[in-house]
């Protein structure tokens, strides 16, 4: 006897096609529950991908900088003994090439500030104001008096709850103490020249900014630095760049991206990541209910049929395949469908969302009051990898079913 | 030389406690081009012998061999590769595909056979013609009448030339008229085409179409008896 013929993929299309729209008005809502399905994934994903987007900007920009080179031992006790040379020869010449766009170079020590009323540790901030306006600081955060115009500015820009903390006010003479790298207590009395506003009460009570030369001179650390923080286009390809800069900065120094220097905000994202796939699961394994009801009732309705078919010639193995691609076509036109609302939706939101309703606790989490849905080729992948592989490995069994029939009991049937 | 034949057919149903025997120890042969009756009472076991032929269902014991296959040792995909190039099926109802077109099912088979296009769009417009349902090659089943599905159901039984074409109670649904044109219609194929028909039926006047009547009983052949029949046959 001949081999099995070849596959007839047409009939098979056809027959799938045809039987889908069979009974319309049950293949519409299926179609209608995969494409809510599908919208809904791909809407939550780009939320999530907005939100934390937006916690990773907002994290960068409380000391900006995608990676930051220190001393090895600063991050272990970030203290002035433990500094760096201000940035020369090959490593100058790396930070001021692309894919680098902007660096800057601060002195960050522990310390105390006092006013007449009241004390507090911060972190001193000794920066180069256009530095740090170059890697992300915005102007408009100085709600009060102005932001300090040189790394030799005398002056002091404190955040509005520390202001409120310790009861002064723009004009007013603070002191800032912190430890020399001998150990000796040095001291300066600066006035109050800008007040900031940040996205969290904890920035704005624990960082202050001074000129870098200034704080530099009080510390008696010549041109040394605490940290050299640099930025790219994107903070997501910084493991692209990190290790050539790491490589030119030497052994003596630790150079490491901005995964490893917020530890909290990397797993934040990786957890998130996570939720996503099991979000997109658990959403479509709820619909695969559905879809398996819709097949296992398309093929009891069909038994008689199946079995006509069988009697005929056709191969067991071509009726699972004819079930299974009347799946994929469902699943597909909902695929698509699902995918261009997403678009249609999300799109015009990538201009912000307002949830300042509910900004408050979302400024615990590092974000602000606007969301940025952010649609992403990624999710749409995802969620169409999620549907096409639960949708046919949901069909499988109805599918499985019908090609176990024998043609004489399935011609019987009603 | 036999287009099919059963040796010591055996083949029992459980109903409850009871066992039935659906069929008791049948040895038959069916010549080429020879045009047969299967006639009994309901449960004689002249369906279960049909099924049996058509490898739809396995015996419990014998042999069955159509034209060179045993089919009674064959799996399940073998006997549908069996079935789809030797046998074409004409059953009492529920005969076509409905999401098909009547000219889709006459090539449902030749497609799946794996027929170009061109050669199964010439042959099942030949049939539709042959059968006299030219022009209604775009309807589907459900804008057919029963006597016109039965036709297309034919049309598409012998289409590709099968070796023997089985048909249990052809004219079951059908009123008289229909009934006496789909018997001329397998008379005419008979003799012009030399088809082999086995037709399971217990109605009196497709039995007068038929040269060859098996009479049977409890599972049983009790007669097999020659007639001229109103068919051209031999």
């Amino acid at each position: 006897m001949a081999d099995h013929p070849s596959l007839s993929i047409g009939i098979l299309i056809t027959l799938a096609w045809r039987n889908l729209w069979r009974n319309y008005r049950r293949t519409l809502i299926m179609l209608a529950a995969i494409v809510v399905g599908v919208w809904a994934m791909i809407l939550f994903s780009a939320m999530m991908r907005g939100m934390l987007d937006e916690m990773v900007h907002a994290g960068l920009r409380v000391l900006p900088g995608e990676a930051q080179i220190h001393h090895p031992q600063y991050r272990d006790d970030p203290s002035i003994a433990n500094s760096l040379d201000a940035p020369q020869g090959e490593l100058l010449q790396a930070l001021n090439t692309p894919p680098i766009t902007a660096w800057t170079s601060r002195v960050k020590v522990p310390g105390m500030i006092s006013s007449e009323r009241d004390n507090r540790g911060v972190l001193l901030l000794g920066v180069d104001p256009a530095g740090e306006i170059a890697l992300g600081f915005q102007r408009e955060n100085i709600v009060e008096g102005r932001f300090l115009e040189s790394s030799e500015d005398k002056g002091i820009v404190i955040g509005r709850k520390l202001a409120e903390r310790l009861e002064t006010q723009l004009g007013k003479r603070v002191v800032i103490m912190s430890q020399s790298p001998d150990n000796e207590v040095v001291d300066k009395g600066v006035r109050i020249v800008g007040i900031y506003k940040a996205r969290l009460q904890a920035t704005e009570e624990f960082f202050v900014y001074v000129g870098r030369s200034h704080l530099q001179k009080m510390l008696l650390v010549g041109d040394q630095v605490s940290e050299i923080a640099m930025t790219a286009d994107n903070y997501q390809d910084v493991d692209k760049w990190w290790p050539d800069i790491a490589a030119v900065a030497g052994a003596q120094t630790s150079t490491e991206p901005w995964m490893k220097l917020d530890g909290y905000l990397n797993s934040m994202l990786e957890v998130q990541g996570n939720m996503n796939i099991v979000i997109m699961v658990v959403i479509f394994m709820a619909l695969s209910f559905g879809l398996v009801n819709t097949l296992v009732m398309a093929v009891f309705e069909r038994i008689r049929e199946i079995g006509l078919m069988m009697a005929l010639g056709m191969q067991p193995l071509w009726i699972l395949y004819q079930v299974l691609l009347e799946s994929l076509m469902l699943l597909a036109l909902g695929l698509v469908v699902g995918n261009l609302l997403a678009a249609i939706t999300i799109l015009p939101l990538e201009s912000g969302i307002d949830i300042s309703i509910v900004g408050e606790g979302l400024e615990m989490a590092g974000m602000g009051s606007m969301l940025y849905p952010t649609l992403a080729w990624q999710d749409m992948l995802m969620s169409t990898a999620v549907v096409l592989v639960l949708g046919l490995l949901a069909s499988l069994f109805p599918a499985w079913r019908a090609s176990r029939y024998n043609p004489t009991e399935a011609l019987g049937k009603i | 030389m036999s287009a099919v034949s059963c040796k010591n057919l055996c083949k029992t149903f459980h109903q409850g406690d009871q066992i039935i025997k659906g069929l008791d120890d049948v040895t038959i042969a069916i010549n080429k081009g020879e045009f047969v009756c299967l006639s009994g009472p309901s449960g004689s076991g002249k369906t279960t012998l049909l099924n049996a032929m058509g490898g739809l269902d396995a015996p419990d014991s014998g042999e069955i061999l159509v034209g060179d296959h045993r089919v009674d040792q064959l799996s399940k995909g073998k006997l549908a590769d069996m079935r789809l190039q030797n046998i074409g099926f004409v059953f009492q109802a529920y005969n076509l595909i409905p999401v098909l077109t009547a000219q889709e099912n006459i090539e449902f088979v030749m497609q799946v056979q794996g027929l170009p296009k061109s050669e199964r769009r010439q042959k099942s417009k030949a049939i539709l013609e042959e059968v006299g349902l030219a022009g209604h090659e775009d309807r589907r089943p459900a804008q057919l009448s029963g006597g016109q599905q039965q036709r297309v159901a034919v049309a598409r039984a012998i289409v590709s030339d099968p070796t023997l074409v089985l048909a249990d109670e052809p004219t079951a649904n059908l009123d008289s008229v229909s009934a006496a044109q789909l018997m001329a219609l397998f008379s005419s194929l008979n003799a012009e085409r030399g088809v082999t028909f086995v037709i399971a039926t217990h109605d009196q006047r497709v039995m007068e179409y038929c040269r060859r009547i098996i009479r049977m009983e409890d599972g049983k052949i009790i007669a097999d008896e020659q007639q001229a029949g109103r068919g051209a046959g031999k």
